[in-house]
């Protein structure tokens, strides 16, 4: 279960960010930011390597003593960046890439919305919804 | 088999609309019309630039950018893929297809050459949609010679 997921545009400023336990709401965000480095590394790192297949899920990008941050990026340079909780058992990689797939439909889900102009806060209600199930339950 | 008629006919009836409010038959209000057009185009080419390259690999360059547009997006929308892909190795690629599916219920020669760049408009925005959101920004133009083949050429503006 995630703790905070985040939605960084092209640009890297954040379209949607939200994290669970509200309080440490900052240091979430700091870590989201710091990650967007390892990201970069890592795209970069793709783009010189001659690898045939190029993956859209970058996978663990950096752990610390509690929680751990994943990454993906799209086709369109949208990066997801997704920090878990690591004293859960440890996630699988498989449902990691699940919870990524299912953000990345609910983010196409919000593109195609004509009420949304690409390049705003996303503030679809249904998207929200969608992160909420992928969170943690903290009561 | 009738999607494509649906859009076919959507296209159609917009392209009517847009010029049957437009009793000012002076360039600058054609313009306006061609840009309301390649305007609505672009939004949807924004959105099919996240949609349909969903489950692919991660494109590697610019050329890779233009050849999903020839074989992926051409096949989404207009059923068909691009006849050629030419490009002169310096940011500019012209993209041709030779029977182009909302030109080809029109005429096949040389009449009605003039009407045409009206149902352009809306690709060409849908081409530069595609690609502002896959990163490339550009300059789509579109040409006819003779109905029903054009041109569509992508200039890639460097920042």
């Amino acid at each position: 279960m995630a703790v905070c997921v985040a939605v960084i545009a092209k640009e890297n400023y954040p379209l949607y960010i939200r994290s669970v336990p509200t309080e440490s709401e900052l240091k979430f965000h700091y870590m989201v930011h710091t990650s967007l480095d390892v990201v970069d590394e890592k795209i970069s790192a793709m783009g010189k390597a001659l690898v045939d297949q190029r993956e859209l899920y970058l996978g663990l990008l950096y752990p610390t003593e509690d929680y751990k941050v994943y990454g993906y990026v799209t086709n369109s340079k949208v990066k997801f960046v997704m920090v878990v909780d690591s004293s859960n058992t440890a996630l699988r990689d498989n449902e990691i890439r699940s919870m990524f797939r299912k953000l990345h439909n609910s983010y196409t889900d919000v593109m195609c919305n004509p009420f949304y102009n690409p390049g705003d806060r996303i503030q679809s209600r249904a998207f929200d919804s969608m992160v909420t199930s992928m969170m943690v339950q903290v009561c | 088999m009738a999607d494509a008629a649906l859009f076919e006919f959507l296209h159609t009836e917009m392209v009517a609309e847009l010029w049957a409010h437009d009793s000012d038959p002076s360039p600058g209000g054609q313009k306006m019309s061609l840009s309301v057009l390649e305007g609505m185009g672009f939004r949807v080419g924004q959105a099919l630039g996240e949609r349909l390259p969903r489950e692919m690999l991660a494109f590697r360059e610019e050329l890779d950018v233009l050849k999903f547009l020839c074989k992926d997006l051409w096949v989404a929308v207009f059923q068909k893929q691009m006849d050629s892909l030419r490009t002169n190795h310096q940011g500019t690629y012209v993209l041709q297809d030779n029977s182009f599916p909302l030109l080809v219920r029109m005429a096949s020669g040389q009449q009605y050459l003039e009407e045409a760049p009206k149902f352009l408009a809306f690709t060409c925005g849908l081409l530069r949609g595609a690609l502002s959101t896959l990163g490339i920004k550009s300059l789509v133009t579109a040409s006819v010679a003779a109905l029903p083949a054009c041109k569509f050429q992508v200039v890639i503006q460097k920042s």
